[in-house]
């Protein structure tokens, strides 16, 4: 299976959005020999952004939408192709800054897509600016002495507003992020995964991270228990846990209609 | 079609008109008589007129009628149905001097010294006294309607089963007859020279809902929509027929995931269109200009209100042509129809689902609040539409061959959808090579931007194209009257009013605009009078830059009503006796 294009890829060298290239086609390569999915069965949704760019690399059906427009588009696709797996990459300035309201109405409707966040906490492609995640204080071109808002927590965010499978994962370590990958897809319903990406360029988190990022353990707590889900996601302990939050199976979208 | 704009002969026209609060059933009880009516066998053309509120407020349904097709409802009026007191005021000075007016008796007495022929009718007293909601008091004016038309009782009698279909049926007829027996009694006269029609035809409908069963006959598989009036009627039509016609109706969270939505649906290989008023369609804006460049096939129906901004809700205006002619920014090819009347809309809905696919464009059909809820005599055939799919990848050619965007002489690609084996489908906002991939080499920018460009000449010869400009009246005139959209009404009910002959022209495809043919039309004539609900006369200057001819004069009205067939006539009696 070669699931490479032609196009040129355009990342800054080094961009952990490679290492997410990489984790997305072995998690579809393994999905597809497992003939859990055909590959022509598989519909890859993109914003724009840097994260957008993924679009290109890969010899697969792909919606390269507008900024902040991914959400209704993939919902119309898997509404109209109900047959099809339908995944999407998308920004933190691409979800959480433009179009915040498709995205919630996304979850609540729990559309069987699923969602990969590539948050940077920066708008990288425009070289710089804050995004609805960006920490407070953050200087970028538009803000030279500090953002004032505080930021949005994305997982906290789409499970209050109705999402069935909550997760997050750090862009630099690949096994994680294929298991997190591949269990987000095969859930049937709005599966939302935070991939932890620093841009290497506008907002090099990596140091940052390194040592903050830790996988919860399975038994950490009943991750199909909402408020517990809701409890574990709202603590601030410094740390920044990486894992499957919440998990449940409820009717989609596409099969109330 | 009944004109005679060359002999100025034409049958009489009648109006009646029924007034009260929002909440009275107002137009529930102007579809009644516009029911009856065309069961009778006239031609009809009922307009409904109410504010932006939910209860109190004056509303009124006018229904003009005639043995003749009647294009555009009248504001004169033969009847007026007043179920306050306001009602009488609003339109007194619309009465023809031997009208009728039918008030509820509560308010006779403030407003009986107003007018003549003014005459008590109880109508909340007779419901209440065959225990019926004061909803239905309305039936008590109907039948008195009746009387003054010249039906006998029994005719009536026979028709009211007809005309309420079951719904309280047994109530309205019997407040019908109360109301037809009180005012035989009083032996009020008979309105005169009443020539009933020549024989039932079509149905009655609005343009909203053909233009919903146009689509539908063409093969509309997924309605999205996000209320605004005057649009919202076409949500609710399809959303409540959905399940017999095999459709999905959805209602987002706004215009801009409508249309979204809607791209994703044609990208996966269905039928889809949005509807929404102007406002709705800004919003759209961007999604647009992606359906342009992406090559995804969606109906759009855009029903004007008066603009700017929120505007005027529930009243109308042409304002909007040159927005939605530059929608969507950047170059790509555009098509825009503006249906005169209902039957006009069924087709554009139907030749636009059809011409979408078949060129991967995404059409606009512009409507306005006047014809999307004005309701006529329309004759719709479903057999004269058929489902063009548009070009189709062929599989034998191998799925792993397939180029979304490849380069053909008439502009079109072959379409292959997700899910077909070996297909790999991409579509993108970005410019984009053959497959789909983005790309920023010049050549290639160029050449894609071609291929989408050379579809227009080709959509040009498209027969629903080629009638895209209709001539009525006096095709040798030298003197014309040109008009788009809804404003084919009130000219061509106006046209039964002008002195000289003239040669009427109407724009129904606006874009791609057969410039050679209009050009060769309007060359050399006397007189150009362009009609139009602006204040800008924005077809007046799209002529200008399509054809090099200026229009010599312009009726404009910016008010936010519709245009009045007898105003109409005396301006253009006005200039063309100049």
């Amino acid at each position: 299976m070669n699931l490479s294009t032609q196009a040129k890829i355009t990342w800054c060298p080094g961009c952990p959005d490679f290492a997410i290239l990489v984790a997305f086609r072995q998690t579809i390569e393994m999905l597809c020999s497992e003939e859990k999915l055909k590959i022509e069965n598989i519909v890859v949704g993109a914003g724009i952004g840097c994260h957008g760019k993924i679009a290109d690399y890969l010899n697969m059906n792909t919606f390269n939408s507008l900024h902040g427009r991914l959400v209704p588009a993939l919902t119309g696709i898997k509404i109209a192709a109900p047959h099809c797996k339908v995944i999407g990459f998308t920004g933190d300035g691409d979800s959480f800054s433009e179009g915040l309201s498709h995205l919630v109405h996304g979850a609540q409707k729990n559309t069987d897509i699923t969602l990969f966040l590539h948050n940077n906490q920066t708008f990288a492609l425009t070289v710089g600016q804050a995004t609805g995640t960006s920490p407070k204080g953050f200087k970028g071109g538009s803000t030279p002495f500090g953002s004032v808002d505080e930021p949005f927590v994305p997982l906290s965010l789409v499970l209050a507003a109705g999402a069935t499978f909550v997760a997050r994962t750090y862009a630099l370590d690949i096994e994680g992020t294929k298991k997190i990958m591949k269990a987000a897809i095969e859930h049937k319903g709005f599966a939302f995964v935070e991939i932890i990406q620093p841009c290497i360029t506008f907002f090099d988190t990596r140091e940052h991270f390194k040592d903050l990022v830790y996988w919860i353990a399975e038994n950490e707590y009943d991750t199909t228990n909402f408020d517990a889900a809701t409890l574990f996601l709202g603590k601030e302990n410094g740390k920044v846990p990486l894992g499957i939050f919440y998990n449940v199976i409820k009717e989609t979208f596409e099969e109330k209609i | 079609m009944h004109m005679n704009t060359e002999n100025n002969s034409h049958a009489k026209v009648f109006t009646v008109c029924v007034g009260g609060a929002a909440g009275d059933g107002i137009r529930e009880t102007g579809t009644s008589i516009s029911s009856l009516l065309h069961k009778l066998g006239f031609e009809t053309f009922f307009s409904s007129n109410y504010p932006s509120l939910i209860r109190g407020g004056h509303n009124f349904s006018r229904i003009s009628f005639s043995k003749e097709k009647v294009f555009n409802d009248h504001r004169t009026i033969d009847v007026l149905i007043a179920i306050n007191a306001e009602s009488v005021k609003v339109h007194l000075n619309d009465l023809k001097k031997d009208a009728v007016i039918f008030v509820e008796s509560a308010y006779y007495d403030d407003v009986r010294d107003l007018f003549p022929n003014t005459v008590s009718l109880t109508m909340r007293g007779f419901a209440e006294e065959v225990q019926s909601a004061p909803i239905a008091r309305t039936s008590v004016a109907l039948g008195a309607f009746c009387y003054v038309l010249g039906m006998t009782k029994e005719k009536m009698n026979t028709l009211i089963p007809e005309v309420f279909a079951g719904v309280g049926l047994h109530r309205n007829g019997v407040l019908a007859e109360k109301g037809y027996v009180y005012v035989e009694e009083k032996k009020l006269s008979k309105i005169e020279g009443v020539e009933f029609g020549e024989g039932l035809h079509g149905e009655l409908i609005d343009a909203n809902r053909a233009v919903a069963k146009g689509m539908i006959a063409a093969g509309l598989e997924y309605y999205i929509g996000y209320p605004m009036t005057p649009s919202t009627p076409i949500l609710h039509f399809l959303a409540k027929v959905q399940k017999e016609h095999h459709l999905k109706v959805i209602h987002p969270e706004d215009e801009i995931s409508v249309m979204n939505m809607a791209l994703g649906i044609s990208y996966a290989g269905k039928r889809v269109a949005v509807g929404t008023a102007s406002g709705g369609f800004a919003l759209m804006g961007e999604v647009f200009s992606f359906s342009g460049i992406a090559e995804l096939p969606v109906v759009t129906i855009v029903s004007q209100r008066k603009s700017p901004a929120t505007g005027v809700p529930t009243n109308t205006g042409q304002s909007d042509l040159r927005f939605v002619l530059h929608a969507g920014h950047g170059d790509f090819p555009r098509m825009v129809v503006a249906p005169g009347d209902a039957e006009e809309a069924y087709y554009a809905g139907a030749h636009a689902m059809n011409l979408a696919w078949k060129y991967q464009v995404s059409p606009i059909i512009l409507l306005d609040k006047h014809i999307s809820e004005s309701v006529s005599v329309a004759d719709l055939d479903q057999e004269k539409i058929e489902v063009n799919k548009g070009k189709m990848f062929n599989m034998t050619e191998g799925g792993e061959n397939y180029k979304r965007y490849a380069i053909t002489e008439d502009g079109v690609s072959p379409l292959a959808f997700p899910g077909m084996e070996k297909v790999v489908t991409k579509v993108t906002s970005y410019d984009h090579d053959e497959s789909g991939i983005g790309t920023e080499i010049p050549a290639k920018v160029k050449e894609m931007g071609e291929k989408r460009a050379r579809k227009l000449e080709y959509l040009l010869a498209e027969p629903e194209l080629k009638g895209a400009v209709k001539i009525y009246g006096d095709k040798e005139s030298e003197d014309v009257i040109i008009f788009w959209g809804s404003t084919k009404g009130a000219v061509l009910e106006a046209a039964k009013y002008i002195e000289k002959p003239v040669k009427i022209v109407q724009i129904l495809w606006v874009e791609p605009l057969a410039a050679d043919l209009l050009t060769h039309i309007l060359f050399h004539m006397h007189k150009i009078i362009c009609v139009e609900g602006n204040s800008s006369a924005q077809l007046a200057g799209l002529i200008r830059e399509k054809t090099g001819v200026e229009v010599t004069d312009k009726i404009l009205q910016y008010d936010a009503l519709p245009f009045d067939p007898m105003e109409l006539a005396e301006k253009i009696n006005a200039l063309l006796a100049q």
